[in-house]
């Protein structure tokens, strides 16, 4: 995997200070390595209708440790179920090909099964993740017991922010902002190396988000490895060192954060250029159209359809994902 | 947290046990705590005997049947004209419906349900007796066949798909297409006739005194019947439980607990119980309505002398006194289940308890 | 359509729990031909064989045990038992089919008049639904059968009062969903009648439903039928129903004439589990999110 993390935002920069050393030597050997990653699954209509939806067609990228990559992508484009498929917890109705690695070994498995809730932590969407009837302490500790779990308990809620009587709360009593840093201080305390957390802002105030991502900020500068899935782009570039960009099931670039500038001049992919420039910031120009599903653009460059720059052999052939410009994109003339 | 349709669908347990459910997560807008709560349960109750009396009463006093008729019995015969009168003026039968009404609700205020005309006892007295014995029979089939329908649900839940799921859900099957009265008549071939270990009918054995029957032999005169009972109830159970456990299992809360280790009946122990129970407890005592029903045909078979063999019989020989107190008996009994149900749900679930506690 | 990024994507997918096989479908389909060919076959036979030898008293064949001549045994009268319980079947199948008929038309009735008439029709038919769900189907059943005095007015009656209330809540929720859909909406700002909007568009919708609740309800209403007919409330005796014949076979158990209740019970517990599992089938291929496993 090609682009050094640095992660260059200048507001952030100095929060930072000491962890880009390990930031490197993550790059150097990636936590988790995901490869050509597609997941389809069966699904049952009326009568004796079934068909393959394709979910996933194609994701690669790569998290090291100390680093948090966000995995940009527009809501319902198959972000949870890539969140689930690392975590080895796609529905029985799935299918998924491709490979996901992590410490330079497969995830599968006894070893997934060794692995979930020690090293590897899911950060879910939000309270309908937590079991309605059990105390938001409890639920946090997991399996774990003891005063010293208790003691740590109360350590991790009282650095998210979380008042003491937190722990006694049922799910349907806290805030939407609460539940999610329940579900934060979950996986910093199970002590996890790889943290996947699967849009845990949506719904929250503005600062309340900031809050929730400046956790999974710090947990990365912890030493952790970070995979933030998102549909939000600003909010992502925010705390992020690098960003993947998800189309139609498909990872078409792979940037650093700070390729996010100006008027989109490092970018490579027009589609995360496009992006870019919708944003209010960066004179709100939306994108005609709409995204594809995986499955209609199986033999073409997925963006093909709404791209300026499309030639015919855009709609004739699907690009491979390659290396361009200290980072990767799937097109075939990128900028 | 309920499916209403899919109860319809799904369940044998028809509408009463959906709706205690619906109304108990629905929240029927509880606006001053408990007092309130059961104020508005009185009240229902007070309305539903009433309606149901009403239109008991209507439909009963158009029966063919002629209840002096029905009185006098093979003797009719040797009655003549003038004492069928006296007969009816006796039983008030010769005034018009609406005062027969009338006069019968007053004496109900009075506590006074009229006299059985099959056993010459005031009706209240003939209900209590039989209750008592009921009860036990029905006690008895409603805890066997909970823990029994119980556990069967989590086990096929747990096994989802393979042997032992299509076994226990092929059995449930079974036994919700199986005639509870039909089941009866075989436990008493094999169990009764064929092996004799139990005898074949009546609470106790013929020609004793009631005072001289030992907790043994009525144990062993209602074991057939409840036996049946049981069984006929686990099916419910068992679907319900396991419906509602794979729901949990497949819900985002199991998901998120499996990421983080927890697995197999460890994972069931922390969070499939507790969501489990409530549901299969509150379907228990919705399923109040069944197991009268079922206790109907049981106790029909096996000659036991219960509140169920006490309906056939008023309805059988025209015994309007005792069917209308059979009848408003019943709906008290269903609605105490009902009753049972919804309050379970708002003590044991914390999204409830709090609701009925602050608002 | 203009796209900003936390907009959603074309396509909604949404995973859903794993349903049956299509091919497991098919078997059911083809079950349930095979079942109801059985059934029309069960019928001719039992037309044709009415009245005939089989149900002849023959004193010199009674109370015998299964044999190659008679496979069920006979009765005390020496009647086959295997011709007795194929009348009964047919005579349950015709009564549960009217009688599940019946509570299906109360139902629709009940559930569209609570749906489309207004907000108090919709409140009596839910307290009539709460009035007969608040009493013991067999009571009710009971009740129904001595107002009529016994018989097979009783029965069906009874059988369809008892069964209206869970299908007609069904009907009620469609109805109303359906009422709200935008093109009912459409037709009803174009000024098109009620009767119009019924007949043209929820009644094509609900058909489906109707049918399969009907299917739904058959197998309780058999069932029904043969528990107030075995405690004698129901067809009468002289009737070749399943209840009469289970009823009449109590008196000799003691004797040890087993098979005199066992195979009209096996008969009838095939023809009810049949139907139920036809019924679920039917509701699965229908609406395959609701009933998944």
């Amino acid at each position: 995997m090609a682009i050094g993390a640095k992660r260059v935002p200048a507001q952030e920069a100095s929060r930072r200070g000491a962890s880009s050393e390990e930031a490197a030597l993550g790059a150097a050997a990636p936590l988790l390595e995901i490869e050509g990653l597609r997941v389809s699954f069966l699904q049952y209509g009326r009568g004796l209708q079934r068909r393959t939806v394709q979910a996933l067609a194609g994701v690669d990228l790569s998290v090291g440790a100390g680093e948090l990559v966000a995995l940009v992508g527009s809501s319902g484009s198959g972000k949870s179920l890539l969140a689930h498929a690392v975590m080895g917890l796609l529905p029985d109705n799935a299918r998924s090909s491709g490979s996901i690695r992590y410490a330079g070994e497969p995830l599968d498995g006894e070893r997934l099964l060794r692995l979930r809730g020690k090293e590897l932590a899911l950060v879910p969407q939000g309270v309908t993740y937590l079991d309605p009837l059990l105390r938001a302490g409890e639920q946090a500790l997991g399996r774990q017991r003891g005063p010293q779990a208790r003691s740590r308990l109360r350590a991790v809620f009282s650095r998210f922010g979380l008042p003491e009587r937190a722990e006694r709360l049922y799910p349907h009593q806290l805030s939407g902002g609460m539940a999610r840093k329940v579900l934060v201080s979950a996986a910093a305390l199970g002590g996890a190396r790889l943290v996947v957390a699967d849009e845990p802002t949506p719904g929250m105030e503005a600062g309340k988000a900031a809050e929730a991502l400046q956790a999974l900020r710090e947990l990365a500068d912890g030493g952790c490895g970070v995979l933030l899935l998102t549909h939000d782009i600003e909010a992502a570039l925010r705390v992020a060192d690098r960003v993947a960009v998800l189309y139609a099931g498909e990872a078409v670039e792979l940037a650093a954060a700070s390729d996010f500038a100006g008027a989109g001049e490092r970018l490579r992919h027009p589609y995360t250029r496009a992006l870019w420039q919708a944003l209010p910031a960066n004179g709100f120009r939306p994108l005609p159209g709409v995204q594809p599903a995986p499955e209609e653009a199986a033999a073409s460059c997925a963006f093909a359809a709404r791209c300026g720059q499309a030639a015919p052999e855009c709609r004739a052939a699907k690009p491979a994902m390659r290396v361009w410009r200290g980072g990767q994109v799937r097109c075939f003339k990128p900028d | 947290m309920e499916k209403l349709s899919a109860d319809i669908q799904d369940g044998r347990r028809r509408g009463a046990g959906a709706e205690a459910a619906q109304s108990a997560s629905g929240g029927e807008g509880i606006k001053g705590g408990w007092g309130l709560y059961l104020l508005g349960k009185a009240l229902r109750l007070i309305l539903l005997l009433a309606a149901v009396s009403a239109v008991t009463f209507t439909l009963v006093s158009h029966s063919p049947v002629d209840p002096v008729r029905a009185y006098i019995g093979a003797d009719i015969l040797r009655v003549g004209p003038e004492q069928q009168a006296q007969i009816a003026a006796y039983w008030g039968l010769d005034e018009p419906p609406l005062e027969r009404f009338f006069r019968w609700v007053g004496a109900l205020l009075s506590g006074d349900l009229g006299t059985s005309m099959i056993y010459r006892e005031p009706v209240a007295d003939v209900i209590a007796e039989r209750f008592a014995s009921s009860a036990l029979l029905m006690a008895a089939a409603w805890l066997l066949s909970g823990a029994l329908g119980f556990s069967a649900g989590i086990a096929a839940a747990m096994a989802h798909g393979r042997w032992p799921d299509r076994l226990i859900r092929r059995c449930c099957y079974l036994l919700a297409s199986t005639p509870p009265f039909w089941l009866a008549l075989l436990l008493l071939t094999v169990f009764g006739v064929a092996l004799g270990w139990f005898p074949i009918g009546l609470a106790a054995p013929a020609g004793m005194a009631a005072e001289e029957v030992g907790w043994l032999d009525r144990l062993r005169h209602m074991a057939l019947p409840a036996l049946t009972l049981s069984v006929v109830g686990i099916a419910p159970v068992a679907l319900h439980t396991r419906q509602k456990l794979l729901e949990v299992l497949a819900s985002d809360h199991a998901l998120y607990a499996r990421s983080r280790g927890e697995r197999g009946w460890a994972l069931l122990r922390r969070h499939g119980l507790r969501a489990v129970a409530l549901p299969a407890l509150s379907l228990q005592l919705a399923g109040f309505s069944e197991l009268f029903g079922g206790a109907v045909l049981a106790e029909q078979v096996f000659s036991y002398p219960g509140l169920g063999q006490a309906t056939v019989q008023a309805g059988l020989r025209g015994d309007v006194p005792l069917l209308m107190g059979l009848v408003l008996g019943s709906a008290l009994f269903v609605f105490a289940g009902n009753l049972l149900a919804d309050l379970s749900y708002r003590l044991v679930d914390p999204r409830l308890r709090e609701r009925s506690r602050t608002s | 359509m203009m796209e900003r990024p936390e907009m959603k994507a074309a396509t909604q997918r949404k995973a859903v729990p794993a349903a049956s096989l299509p091919s497991g479908r098919l078997r059911l389909l083809v079950g349930a031909a095979l079942l109801v060919a059985a059934l029309l076959g069960l019928g001719l036979w039992a037309s044709l064989s009415g009245g005939g030898e089989g149900l002849r008293t023959n004193l010199a064949e009674r109370s015998l045990p299964p044999s190659w001549g008679h496979p069920l045994g006979t009765d005390w009268l020496g009647r086959d038992m295997l011709v007795r319980t194929v009348q009964g079947l047919w005579l349950s199948l015709q009564v549960g089919l009217l009688a599940s008929l019946a509570g299906t038309a109360i139902a629709a009735a009940a559930g569209l008049s609570a749906a489309l008439l207004g907000r108090t029709a919709d409140r009596i038919v839910s307290w009539l639904m709460d009035l007969f769900l608040s009493l013991p189907h067999l009571v009710t059943l009971i009740l129904i059968a001595f107002v009529c005095g016994g018989g097979l007015r009783g029965v069906l009656i009874g059988v369809a009062l008892t069964h209206w209330p869970s299908l007609a809540r069904l009907i009620r929720a469609e109805a109303m969903q359906l009422r709200s859909a935008d093109y009912v909406a459409v037709s009803r700002s174009l000024g098109k009648s009620r009767v119009w909007i019924m007949t043209r568009h929820l009644l094509p919708h609900l058909l489906p439903q109707l049918l399969t609740g009907c299917l739904l309800l058959f197998p309780h209403a058999i069932l029904h039928e043969a528990a107030i007919t075995f405690i004698g409330l129901g067809l009468p005796p002289d009737q070749p129903a399943i209840g009469v014949i289970l009823s009449e076979s109590m008196r000799y158990l003691n004797a040890g004439l087993w098979w005199l209740a066992v195979f009209p019970g096996v008969a009838l517990l095939l023809l009810v589990g049949a139907f139920d599992r036809l019924g679920h089938a039917a509701s699965a291929l229908l609406d395959p999110g609701r009933s998944q496993q």
